[in-house]
C-alpha cells in the first residue's frame, strides 16, 4: 500500500484550500463577473453598468437583477462588422505566425539536439535568455530597426535590394515579425524537449533497413515529435490571438486585433459591457485549444 | 549517429543572430550621441546621465521592483502549495477545477486576465493601486510556479519521504527536512520567473493599477508609443544588462549547487 505524504490533517487541508481559495477568488470569480457584466447595459453611473446586484434587496433584488440581464451586447457584436473582422484578423494573424514559428522553430530545435552534449546546455540557455528580457523591450528594439531610416532599410539600400526604403512600421508584416520574434522560445523549447528524448536507435534501425535519411526523418522523427509540435503550437497560438502590445506598437491603426479592441472599448470608450462581451466570445473561441493544452501539459508532466 | 551537418550549424547561427541582433542594435543605439536615433553621432553615455534626472521614471522603477518582490514571494508560496496539493493529494474533491485554474492562466490572453481582475476590484469596491497590482501579479505568477514545482515533485523519489516517516518523522517534519531541501532549486527558479514576469507585465498592470502606482512597463509604454527615443534606448539597455547578469548568475548558481549536490542524490 502506498502511503501518501500527508494525512488529512488540519495542515494538509490548508495546503489545498489556501491556493484553491485564492484561485477561486482571483481567477474564477473575476470570470463570472465578466460574464455577468457582458449581459448588462452601459450606464452613466459608478460602476458604469446596470443592473447591479443588490444583496440587501434579497429575493426581489435577485429577480429584478436577473430580469435586467440581456444578450443585447452579443447581438451587437454580431451585427457590427468591426468586431467580426477584428476576431477574424486576430485568428488569421495568430494562425499564420504560428505556422511561420513552426517552420522556423523546428530546424532550430532539431539542430540543437545535434550539437554535442555540452553545447546543448549553452544552446538552451541562448534560446531562453531573450525570453527573460522584457517583452516590451524586445518589441521596442524592433521599432528601432524597422523605422523609416533605421538599420534594416539602410542595409537594404546599401545592398541595393530596394530603390526606395519600404515602410515597415504600422504594417501587418511588422506584427508578424514581432510575434515570431517574441514567441520563438515558446516554440523551440517544447520541440527541443521532445526531439531530445527521441531514441536514436530508431533512426539507426531505419538506416539499417535501407531507409534514406530524409525518409526516416519524415516517417520516424516527425511523427514522434508530435507532442512537442502540439505544445509549441498551442503555446504560441493561444496568447497570440489575444496579443495587445505587438499590434499596438508595430501594427497600423487599420489592423485592430481583438486584444486592442477590448483595450479600446474599455479604456477609450468606457463601454464595459461591450468589452466584457468581446472578452467572453474570445474565451469561447480559445476554450478548445486551452483544454487541449491543459490535457497535454498534465499528461506530459505525469509521464515524465 | 548524432551528427551536426552544415545545415544544422547554419540554422543555429541564423537563429541565434535573429534572437540577439535586435537587442544588440538597441544597446548600440543607446550609446549614440545624436538625438536623432537613426543618425550616428559617435559614442556617448549622455542618455544614461539624463536618466538619473528623470524622477517619474525612477519612481516607476522603484514601484515595479516592490511589486515584483512582493508578488513573486507570494506567488512562490501559493504556487508551491498548489503543486504539493496536485502531486501529493491524489484525487481530492474539485481537483479537476483546481488543475484547470492552474493551467488556464498560463495561456490566457493578458487582456482578459487584466479586464476580469479589474472588474472584480470594481465589483467589490476596492480602490485600485499598488496592492491590486500585487494581487493580480501573484495570481498570474503562482500558476507558473505551480507547474515548475509540480514537474520537480513528480520525478521525486518517494522512498526518501517514506524512509523519513518510517523513522518516525511527522508528515510536516518530513516535508520540511526532506522534501523541501530537495525541491529548493525548482522553487528558487520559479521565484525568479515570477519576479521577471511581474517586472515585465504591461497589460495586467495597466488594468489593475490606480493613481500613484505607475509601474516601469506602463511608464516605458507611454513613452514608447510616441516613438523611438534615445532615453528609452538607454533605459531598455540597462534592463537588458541587469536581466542578462541575473540570469547568468542564476545559471552559474544552479550549476554549482547541482555539482555539489550530485553525489548525494539518490
Amino acid at each position: 500500500m502506498k502511503r501518501t505524504l500527508m494525512k488529512r490533517s488540519f495542515m494538509a487541508k490548508l495546503v489545498v484550500r489556501v491556493p484553491y481559495a485564492w484561485l477561486v477568488a482571483f481567477f474564477l470569480l473575476p470570470f463570472l463577473i465578466v460574464l455577468k457584466i457582458s449581459l448588462s447595459q452601459t450606464a452613466i453611473a459608478q460602476p458604469p453598468y446596470t443592473p447591479v446586484f443588490d444583496l440587501a434587496a434579497g429575493w426581489h433584488g435577485l429577480v429584478s437583477f436577473l430580469a435586467g440581464l440581456s444578450l443585447d451586447n452579443y447581438a451587437f457584436l454580431g451585427s457590427d462588422p468591426l468586431y467580426v473582422l477584428s476576431y477574424l484578423k486576430s485568428l488569421e494573424i495568430a494562425a499564420l505566425s504560428t505556422l511561420i514559428l513552426l517552420v522556423i522553430g523546428y530546424p532550430i530545435a532539431y539542430a540543437m539536439t545535434r550539437t554535442p552534449r555540452k553545447a546543448q546546455a549553452i544552446s538552451v540557455l541562448l534560446v531562453i535568455l531573450p525570453f527573460w528580457t522584457s517583452f516590451l523591450i524586445r518589441i521596442y528594439a524592433w521599432m528601432n530597426i524597422l523605422q523609416h531610416d533605421g538599420p534594416l532599410n539602410r542595409l537594404l539600400l546599401v545592398l541595393d535590394l530596394v530603390r526606395e526604403p519600404p515602410v515597415w512600421l504600422s504594417t501587418n508584416t511588422a506584427v508578424y515579425i514581432g510575434i515570431v520574434y517574441s514567441y520563438l522560445p515558446f516554440m523551440v523549447l517544447p520541440l527541443y524537449a521532445t526531439l531530445e528524448k527521441l531514441d536514436e536507435a530508431l533512426l539507426e534501425a531505419a538506416a539499417d533497413l535501407g531507409c534514406p535519411r530524409w525518409k526516416a526523418f519524415w516517417l520516424v522523427t516527425v511523427p514522434l515529435s508530435a507532442p512537442g509540435v502540439i505544445a509549441g503550437v498551442l503555446l504560441c497560438f493561444i496568447p497570440a490571438v489575444g496579443e495587445f502590445v505587438i499590434p499596438d506598437l508595430l501594427g497600423g491603426s487599420r489592423t485592430s486585433m481583438i486584444g486592442q479592441t477590448i483595450w479600446t472599448e474599455f479604456f477609450a470608450n468606457k463601454d464595459w459591457p461591450t468589452a466584457s462581451a468581446v472578452a467572453v466570445v474570445l474565451v469561447c473561441l480559445l476554450v478548445t485549444p486551452i483544454v487541449v493544452f491543459q490535457h497535454q501539459t498534465m499528461r506530459g508532466i505525469e509521464r515524465d | 549517429m548524432r551528427k551536426l551537418s552544415a545545415f544544422n550549424i547554419a540554422t543555429l547561427f541564423v537563429g541565434v543572430a535573429f534572437l540577439y541582433l535586435p537587442i544588440a542594435v538597441l544597446v548600440v543605439y543607446s550609446f549614440n550621441a545624436s538625438r536623432l536615433v537613426a543618425v550616428w553621432g559617435g559614442w556617448s553615455t549622455r542618455w544614461y546621465g539624463e536618466l538619473a534626472d528623470d524622477a517619474p521614471l525612477l519612481e516607476a522603477a522603484f514601484i515595479s521592483l516592490r511589486v515584483a518582490l512582493l508578488s513573486a514571494s507570494a506567488a512562490t508560496l501559493l504556487g508551491t502549495l498548489a503543486a504539493v496539493a496536485l502531486v501529493r493529494f491524489g484525487r481530492f474533491r474539485g481537483r479537476l477545477l483546481f488543475s484547470a485554474m492552474i493551467y488556464a492562466p498560463l495561456v490566457m490572453p493578458e487582456v482578459i486576465t487584466g479586464l476580469s481582475m479589474l472588474l472584480l476590484f470594481v465589483a467589490i469596491s476596492v480602490d485600485r493601486g499598488f496592492w491590486t497590482v500585487v494581487v493580480a501579479h501573484t495570481t498570474m505568477a503562482m500558476c507558473f510556479v505551480a507547474v515548475i514545482v509540480q514537474a520537480r515533485l513528480v520525478d521525486f523519489d518517494m522512498s526518501l519521504e517514506e524512509a523519513a516517516m518510517d523513522l518516525g518523522a511527522s508528515p510536516a517534519r518530513t516535508f520540511m527536512t526532506v522534501t523541501l531541501p530537495l525541491i529548493v532549486p525548482a522553487i528558487a527558479a520559479s521565484w525568479m520567473l515570477a519576479f521577471a514576469l511581474s517586472l515585465d507585465d504591461l497589460v495586467i498592470a495597466s488594468f489593475t493599477t490606480g493613481p500613484g502606482a505607475t509601474t516601469l512597463p506602463i511608464r516605458i509604454y507611454s513613452q514608447v508609443r510616441l516613438g523611438v527615443s534615445p532615453e528609452m534606448n538607454a533605459v531598455c539597455s540597462i534592463m537588458v544588462g541587469v536581466v542578462g547578469l541575473a540570469v547568468i548568475a542564476a545559471s552559474l548558481l544552479t550549476k554549482l549547487s547541482a555539482a555539489r549536490g550530485a553525489p548525494a542524490r539518490v
